[in-house]
């Protein structure tokens, strides 16, 4: 059985998505279980890959029993197996929470909600574990496909910013498939090994620039990397509360997840792919300055969140991007990190809509004694944010920026500084208006079903225990995650 | 006239095929006519990896014990992804039509100024 656990991470949430709208019919708290059961199961799974991959090194598997660069073949590293613990240690949070979410809803359509959240599941899991390039642009699309269906729930307004979503999402999916019909062309393989390996001599043709060029803005649009962010903000925004905590956690983190492996460990940042890796260097040091700045002028809570979303996307690459090994360590655990944290913040704020219809700052007085368990969480993780220790989020951003300073990269390092400033005040104002803001009238403490408050609690702990663990993380997986043998370009 | 040579004509009518759909999907104001140039440019990709695996003289390929040699086979992997592409295709078209469907019923019309202008008056 644990030989086929790489097959089983993608199958188990796949045949779970067949069964659960069946199940549901039936009984709808036997169909929640059940998916629970199966991302549980994943989680496991997961655990079980990293911890093999740790002792013994990289796990291939040939699906189907297909020799590669035939068959499509599996391949977990601890980059890939890390990953695929962080989407399932989310996806299970965000199941819990959906629970009261989808409690006035029929049968059918609970089924239904819980069907698409595991096919996204299964399609972020699928491109973190293949070794194929093809393979990962149907995982991709997979994911989309489920994540377009699962955001157009939110109401009226979530449909149109949803087909504004699908639209450009398919703009970026088909760029990713010609620069792999590109990469095809030249080497007349689909296999991320041997694609490295045909490569070598071939990373000089014209072709080969086309290829990278299209694979890069590709997949920059599905991360939201600033100036391609524009679809992000309305779809985080009206998407109904588990799927923004889940999709914001994890969803547009894959993409950047894709970047790295295709342009650094498969393209090992040769040519055209090291200029790539150059331009996407100089949209991060803009990207994270205006994610911030446009944070701050919102009132909206939720598109705040979004906003600083796309500044936190461009932090990570700007990790990637500057290539040093502090950097890229800063990067991997910022990714981890602002997972946990982005992931607790939008529960938590979809639970005070949930409860009060409240999203606006100036509606926020007193929340913190109508919700304080709520306000907590949002507390703990908005210090996360900020970077306070002993905080996650702190010990992400040492670590970029002590790389930033490793490269000598003083732009990196002010945009950094900078940005961290201002998501001090922003955070900070939404602190100060909950807590310190006297209500007119003494509101009446009402706080959330523990479906919904043990998801947030459980995120805002993790900010911390991640903040206390940070060094165990990096010394005994982060730093075995990170490529060899790649030289970053600089000019 | 190297790079306009009749050979790579193809390539040049893909290029436009996907310019065409890119272009209609930003200046289009009608959201149905938005979908049908995302679909034109998923063509233009799928025309692109049909012509890579074009041949000429080539068989079709099926084991046939008489021709010994690779060369003399088309190579079927390009028709096979685009299968799958034109399987997607068809999924992210469905999945648009349903939310233009729910579009459609709330405000009686697909173009997108007057569908913006009645979200900004029901905000």
């Amino acid at each position: 059985m644990t030989a086929h656990v790489p097959a089983l991470l993608v199958v188990l949430p796949l045949l779970a998505a067949v069964l659960v709208p069946l199940l549901a019919l039936r009984s709808v708290p036997l169909a929640q279980l059940i998916a629970m059961l199966s991302v549980g199961g994943v989680i496991l799974g997961a655990g079980l890959a990293l911890r093999r991959v740790l002792i013994h090194g990289t796990w291939h598997y040939a699906l189907g029993g297909w020799a590669p660069p035939w068959g499509i073949e599996y391949v977990i590293d601890p980059l890939a197996a890390g990953m695929a613990l962080l989407i399932s240690s989310m996806a299970l949070p965000a199941l819990l929470y959906a629970g009261p979410v989808v409690a006035a809803w029929s049968a059918g359509q609970v089924g239904a909600f819980y069907s698409l959240f595991l096919l996204l599941v299964t399609g972020l899991l699928g491109m973190v574990v293949t070794g194929d390039v093809f393979n990962l642009y149907v995982f991709l699309e997979i994911s989309s496909l489920a994540a377009y269906a699962l955001l157009a729930t939110g109401g009226i307004r979530a449909v149109v910013a949803t087909f504004r979503y699908l639209l450009i999402g398919t703009i970026a999916a088909t760029f990713y498939l010609l620069g792999v019909g590109y990469l095809y062309a030249i080497t007349g393989t689909l296999n991320m090994a041997d694609l490295t390996a045909q490569l070598a001599t071939l990373h000089t043709s014209s072709a080969f620039v086309v290829a990278v060029a299209f694979l890069a803005i590709g997949l920059a649009i599905k991360a939201a990397l600033f100036p391609l962010h524009a679809w992000l903000p309305d779809v985080y925004t009206y998407a109904p509360a588990p799927v923004s905590g889940f999709i914001a956690a994890v969803m547009a983190k894959v993409s950047v997840y894709a970047l790295l492996r295709l342009l650094v460990f498969v393209l090992r940042a040769e040519g055209a792919a090291g200029q790539a890796l150059l331009l996407l260097h100089w949209a991060a040091v803009v990207a994270v300055l205006a994610g911030a700045l446009l944070a701050l002028a919102q009132q909206d809570l939720r598109r705040m969140l979004a906003y600083s979303s796309v500044g936190q996307m461009a932090t990570i690459v700007l990790g990637i991007t500057l290539g040093t090994p502090a950097a890229l360590l800063g990067a991997l655990l910022h990714m981890l990190n602002h997972a946990v944290m982005k992931g607790c913040l939008f529960l938590a704020l979809g639970g005070v809509q949930w409860r009060t219809g409240q999203v606006q700052l100036a509606d926020f007085v007193g929340m913190g004694q109508r919700m304080p368990l709520t306000m907590a969480a949002f507390g703990v993780a908005a210090a996360s944010m900020i970077g306070l220790p002993p905080t996650a989020g702190f010990f992400s951003k040492w670590y970029l920026l002590t790389g930033a300073l490793e490269a000598q990269d003083w732009l990196a390092v002010l945009v950094l500084v900078g940005s961290s400033v201002l998501s001090l005040i922003y955070f900070f104002r939404v602190l100060e208006v909950a807590y310190f803001r006297q209500p007119g009238v003494q509101a009446l403490q009402r706080e959330l079903p523990w479906r919904m408050l043990t998801p947030m609690v459980v995120l805002a702990t993790l900010v911390v225990l991640l903040g206390v663990w940070n060094q165990v993380i990096v010394t005994q997986v982060l730093q075995y995650a990170l490529p060899h043998g790649v030289a970053w370009p600089r000019t | 006239m190297g790079m306009l040579s009749l050979g790579a004509l193809h390539y040049w009518l893909v290029a436009c095929l996907l310019l065409i759909g890119l272009h209609s999907m930003l200046a289009q104001r009608n959201l149905l006519k938005k979908l049908m140039a995302m679909n034109i440019m998923q063509v233009a990709v799928i025309v692109f990896f049909i012509a890579l695996a074009a041949k000429t003289g080539g068989t079709v390929p099926i084991d046939t014990p008489s021709i010994k040699q690779v060369d003399a086979y088309i190579n079927p992997l390009p028709h096979a992804l685009m299968l799958t592409a034109i399987v997607v295709g068809v999924s992210t078209t469905g999945v648009a039509l349903a939310l233009l469907i729910r579009l459609y019923r709330r405000y009686g019309t697909l173009e997108e100024p007057e569908v913006l202008a009645q979200l900004m008056e029901s905000a």
